[in-house]
Formats: structure tokens, sequence, C-alpha cells
């Protein structure tokens, strides 16, 4: 059924879901929301499957007109959000009715926001997602960002509660000091010296940073003498360093797919989340992390989705 | 040229991810490891595996890390590469594409023949003659990294790239060949265009060709192009 009207569609507004797998042998990437947790936990707060689509707004949020009644949720960066005249806060579902009209306006901590209605967009399926892939028009709203008179559906879903919200406790904390844990490799070996540099360093985003990837500014990060300076073009994984020759690093994210830069460490999943919400001008260090700790923090951060999902199911945080 | 690595090497990509290298060049046999130990994971499913991308000379495993570890993985590729030649593993698929050369399907043909000094005829008969292996699709979707051009035919990009090359385009860059499946930027020296619609995101199987397999250009004329195109099969 018929759910938004978009009256402004924001700077770079798309839908998106858990990604799409399974395709990356032909060179599709994965796509997907950025920031994993707070994709999942919007769903949530609507009663929805936390998968559902839902549309990922980068930094300038839209206006949106409803078109029927439904319950909304916003999560992610921290970002002023209102219903007409009434102020709403992040992390809390809210009801809308046909009329009303949502602005979400820029984000004042963090970039990327969720906004997942009761039921979820609906868009099609495409190659098993309804991810939007704007490099190749794939999937979402005609493969391509929202714009100004787009209508939105979304799936038919029993009523469900409102003002449901995630405890604190639970949110994610926004700073412009950003720490990536980061295991070494694939292509660690052509570094030296460069690796200290690497882990000893701070860097600043730039304002090259999209959902291709971030590329950081900070001291050159140089190749072992005699390395080569590119690699036999292969796939790469988000969260993946490049060093291209420049010596400036770039944080690969999920809409790349092949590449031909020596890697010199990636970025540990959970803290994909983190990397997602980085603005430019933010400060990014690198932390060295091994496989076991990280497939421990991995597990930490599944165990606490569940634990919110089991909050957020059972109803128990209705108050807020 | 180095052949096959005795043992791979493993680098880690992550938590999530592990590339395994057979090899560190661009040659046939290398590549038919790769597709080979692709197809055994494909087939046996080793616990934990989530996606298995074969490149030139390795394969990038994704792998659930709450179900399996590399260790485990490493165990059980090497079980799998040690009974290799008791897996029925099937003989690449041969596609074949066919291509109009030249026109304003391939404007760059007559370049090509130049830079080779070849006639233009020639350029067609030799690029059309080759069997070509897919090493690996990626760049945009189904974008096929071939093996095989012919050095008669081996030609430098374009100085300045095309903001858009058409759908369908077939070029040569250095020692590769490849077609355009997506209408993408590009600075590959165009030869002639495919009527085929190489990806079809709703059709079952999106792409005609995954890496591993064979391809080979066949020749067709302009009124044959516009026949094949107007019927939309692909």
């Amino acid at each position: 059924m018929e759910t938004f009207l978009v009256l402004e569609p924001g700077a770079f507004t798309t839908i998106q879901d858990a990604g799409r797998y399974g395709y990356q042998q032909f060179g599709v990437p994965v796509s997907g929301a950025l920031d994993e947790f707070s994709f999942r936990v919007a769903n949530l707060l609507v009663g929805n499957d936390e998968t559902a689509a839902a549309l990922e707004i980068t930094f300038q949020g839209p206006k949106l007109e409803a078109l029927s009644e439904c319950v909304v949720a916003v999560t992610g960066a921290e970002t002023p959000i209102r219903v007409n005249a009434r102020p709403e806060v992040g992390w809390r579902s809210f009801a809308v009715h046909k009329g009303d009209v949502i602005t979400i306006r820029a984000a004042q901590r963090g970039i990327r926001s969720y906004v997942a209605v009761s039921g979820g967009i609906l868009v099609p399926e495409i190659m098993g997602s309804r991810s939007t892939y704007v490099g190749a028009g794939l999937g979402g709203l005609d493969g391509r960002a929202l714009v100004t008179g787009d209508t939105l559906f979304r799936e038919q879903a029993a009523a469900v509660p409102s003002a449901v919200s995630l405890p604190e406790r639970f949110r994610p904390a926004l700073s412009s000091e950003i720490a990536l844990r980061a295991i070494p490799g694939p292509q660690d070996d052509y570094f030296d010296r460069g690796i200290d540099d690497f882990y000893a360093t701070s860097f600043t985003v730039s304002a090259k940073a999209d959902r291709m990837g971030y590329r950081l500014v900070g001291p050159e990060i140089k190749f072992k003498g005699g390395a080569p300076q590119s690699i036999i073009s292969e796939p790469s994984m988000p969260g993946a360093v490049q060093i291209p020759p420049d010596g400036s690093p770039i944080i690969l994210l999920v809409e790349q797919t092949a590449g031909g830069y020596a890697k010199i460490a990636t970025v540990i999943s959970p803290d994909l989340d983190v990397i997602a919400q980085a603005r430019p001008g933010d400060r990014v260090r690198f932390e060295r992390i091994d496989l076991a700790t990280a497939h421990g923090v991995h597990r930490a951060w599944r165990e606490k989705l569940r634990v919110v999902r089991e909050i957020l199911q059972s109803g128990k945080s209705c108050v807020s | 040229m180095t052949p096959l690595f005795e043992k791979p090497v493993w680098r880690l990509v992550g938590d999530r991810g592990a590339l395994v290298e057979y090899g560190d060049s661009i040659t046939p046999e290398i590549n038919r490891k790769v597709r080979s130990m692709a197809m055994a994971i494909g087939k046996e499913h080793p616990r934990g595996i989530v996606e298995v991308i074969p490149t030139y000379r390795s394969l990038l495993i994704i792998y659930d890390p709450m179900e399996t570890d590399v260790s485990h993985l490493q165990g059980e590729l090497d079980s799998l590469e040690a009974h290799l030649d008791r897996l029925d593993i099937p003989p690449p698929r041969l596609v074949e594409i066919p291509v109009a050369y030249g026109g304003d399907f391939g404007p760059d043909i007559g370049f090509v023949a130049g830079f080779n000094e070849l006639t233009v005829d020639e350029v067609v008969e030799i690029h059309s003659a080759a069997i070509y292996q897919i090493y690996m699709i990626g760049f945009t979707p189904g974008f096929p990294f071939l093996g095989g051009l012919s050095e008669q035919l081996h030609t430098p990009r374009l100085e300045t790239p095309r903001a858009l090359v058409p759908a369908g385009s077939v070029g040569i860059a250095n020692n590769q060949t490849g077609i355009y499946p997506v209408a993408s930027p590009g600075g590959w020296r165009l030869i002639g265009k495919t009527p085929l619609t190489l990806f079809v995101p709703s059709r079952r199987h999106p792409f005609l060709y995954e890496a591993g397999d064979l391809i080979k250009f066949v020749p067709i004329t302009v009124e044959e192009y516009h026949a094949v195109a107007a019927r939309g099969d692909g």
C-alpha cells in the first residue's frame, strides 16, 4: 500500500536491505545498509523482520508525506526529526497518520540514518535483494536515489505498537574521534615501516566518502622497498583498506567489487557500523587486532543484536 | 612463467574472509585450478562458507565466523584439493557471443588494425578465431576479464576514456579483451558489439557465463545484429 510521497529527497536517500549475496562472483557488489546495527534495529522497532527494506539517509534527510497510517522509526545518526510541528526522537517508534509530514534534517552527529516503516518498504526483489546499487542502476526504486515526487509503497502489516524504544545503553556512541579495529592483510607483506605508520597515526576522513569507499588523508603510507604497488586485480571485501600509489588509504565499502591495489589491513565487520557514521573531517585511527580476538568481537556484536531483538520483540521496552 | 604454488598461500581478509592463492601469475593453468577448487567447494559446500569468488589466481572465501574459522577451512580445502581428481568437475562451458565488428559498433577497429599493421578483416579473423578463458568477472556486473588475446591484437587503451561505452561493446586493452555488459565509462578500444543482453537482473540466471567458462566470438553482419537485437533474446 502507498506509504510516503517524497516531498524532498534529502542529500542521498536510497532503499537498502541486508544486502545482495551470491553475485559477487559476477561483479555485483553486496550493497545493503552500511550501518547494519542501526538498520536492523529500525526494523525491529516497527515490528518488522529485521532485514526488511528501509530508507538509508546520508547526512540531510528527506521530507515525506504519509499516504496512510503507519508506524515509523528512525535510527543511526543524531538527527532532528519532526512530524508536522511535533518533534520526535531517534531510536523510538512513532505513529503517523495520513497527511502527516515527516521531516528529517541534517545529521548533527554521525551521518547515516535509517527510516523503517511498519511492513517494510516494498520494491521488487532483484537478485534476492531490494538494496539499491546506483552504480549499475540495480534494485531499490529504479536503481537510483529518491527524487521529489516519488511514491513509496510498503507491505501490508498487522497493527504494531508505537513508542517502542531501544534502551539507551544499546545505542552506539557517535564520536568524531573514531577507532577502527583492523586485521593485517591481505597484502600486509607489501609494507614494512608503512605498517607501523598505519597503526601509529591518525587520518582525516576526506570529502570523498561514499558507499564505495572512504578516502582518508594523513601521512603517506609507504610501500616496502621493491614491493609492487599494484596486485593482480582481485575482489575486495567491505572494510578492506587499500593503499594506492599516492599512499593515502581508502577504506573500501559495500559498493566496491574488484581492485588492483594492495590492501594493508581489513577493518573487522562489527566496526563497519562505525565507519558508516564517520563524517568528512572526523579523525580515524586503526587498532591492530588478531583474528581470534576479532571473532570474539564478532560474537559479541551478534549477541548484542540477539539481546536487543529479544527486548524489542517482547515489548518490554514499550514505555520510554 | 611461475607455475602453480606447491601449497596454496592463505591471506586473511578481515574477520569474515580469506584469500587462497594458487599462484602469482596470470596463466590458464592456475586459473583452471581456481575454477576446479571453486566447483569442488560448490559441490561439497563445507560448513560456514557464505560465498566463493574466483579470481585470476585465487579464491576469495567469505565465511561466517559463527560457523567456522580459518584453520577449519584450511583443513577442509586441503582435503578437497587432495581429492580433486575424484570429484566430477564438469568441463568449462563454451559460450558463443555473436559480434558485429567495425562500423559504428566498433569505432576503434581501424586503429587496432593500423596499430598492429593488419587489415580490419584480419583483426576480425584473429579476434574471432580464439577461444578465451574467463579469468574473473568484475569491474561492472558481468564484465569478463578474458585471457587468450593474440599478441597480434595487443593495443593500448584510449588516452582519454569514453564517458559512456554502450552495453554490449567488445573491446581490447593491451593484452586483454572483454565485453561491457552494462553501459559504463571505459577506456578500451572498441572493435564490435554484441546484440545479446548479457545481464538481465530479472532472469533466473542473470548472467550468460561464469568465471572459468570459455568464450568464442562469432562474427555476424549488421542485419543479423538487428535481427537478434529485435528478438530481444540473450
